[in-house]
């Protein structure tokens, strides 16, 4: 199927500032666009959970919480996915940054679990540093085949 | 609704109510407090019951690891009782089931301790 059959949707686009009130309302629209997509309960959570994870990443780590910087959010539809984009204007943060949450001797760290748990719920995820210096998120979620 | 922590004495074991949702903010503080407060006053058998949680991300998941961490080092131990299948497949993805016991029945958690 091409995009002209297929045609994205744009749900929300917007600029949000750097606190984490916007966190919920954020999450609440991703999962309600899922909803109405056709997607599950359990997948409209796990897309609401990267939604959310993203986003703490950007106004906490990404803009540090900043009143001068914005974060980039836009949601999109097609018939059978939902597209996420989130991008801070922060100093740039790769995963291979951090260490391996995974591994024995960081079981115990209070934190870095977030990336690792959006991979685990969606379908695709890009994280890639801007062209000015900050990060940007790309996830998508599809519909699983015969929903 | 962030998360509201109810309290009860068993024996010896504390068994904590959660209730609501433990994300970055007031739900992981409000946990880390009450844990902090417990181990102050020698209350080092606990028993985290998250069968009404609803939701935690990934800060309140670190501030179960710093609980767990807290109480170990004062000498006690945090177990964990009724994961709802969320909360359990999270630690499942993050390799926590390998850290925490986890019971689904509290009797057999209370006993675990003795």
């Amino acid at each position: 199927m091409n995009s002209a059959d297929n045609p994205v949707v744009v749900s929300v686009d917007q600029y949000l500032e750097s606190n984490l009130e916007n966190v919920d309302a954020s999450e609440e629209r991703a999962v309600r666009l899922a909803r109405e997509t056709g997607f599950s309960e359990d997948d409209c959570y796990q897309l609401g959970y990267a939604v959310r994870e993203a986003l703490v990443n950007a106004i906490v780590h990404g803009n540090r919480y900043s009143a001068n910087k914005r974060v980039h959010f836009k949601l999109s539809r097609t018939s059978e996915s939902i597209h996420v984009l989130i991008e801070d204007e922060g100093n740039g943060f790769l995963p291979g940054d951090q260490a391996d949450p995974l591994a024995q001797e960081n079981l115990l760290s209070q934190s870095g679990r977030g990336i690792m748990i959006i991979r685990a719920f969606v379908d695709e995820f890009v994280i890639e540093k801007t062209a000015s210096g900050g990060t940007r998120v790309a996830m998508k979620k599809t519909l699983p085949p015969g929903t | 609704m962030s998360v509201k922590l109810t309290t009860r004495q068993v024996g010896d074991v504390t068994v904590i109510d959660a209730a609501g949702r433990i994300t970055l903010g007031e739900g992981s503080s409000t946990f880390r407090d009450t844990i902090k407060d417990m181990t102050g006053k020698g209350q080092k058998k606990i028993l985290l019951n998250l069968a009404d949680v609803s939701y935690i991300d990934s800060s309140g998941i670190g501030e179960l690891v710093s609980g767990f961490t807290t109480v170990s080092n004062a000498g006690g131990s945090l177990k964990l009782l009724n994961l709802t299948k969320r909360i359990h497949d999270l630690l499942q993805i993050t390799k926590l089931y390998t850290i925490f016991e986890v019971f689904d029945d509290e009797a057999k958690g209370l006993a675990s301790f003795n």
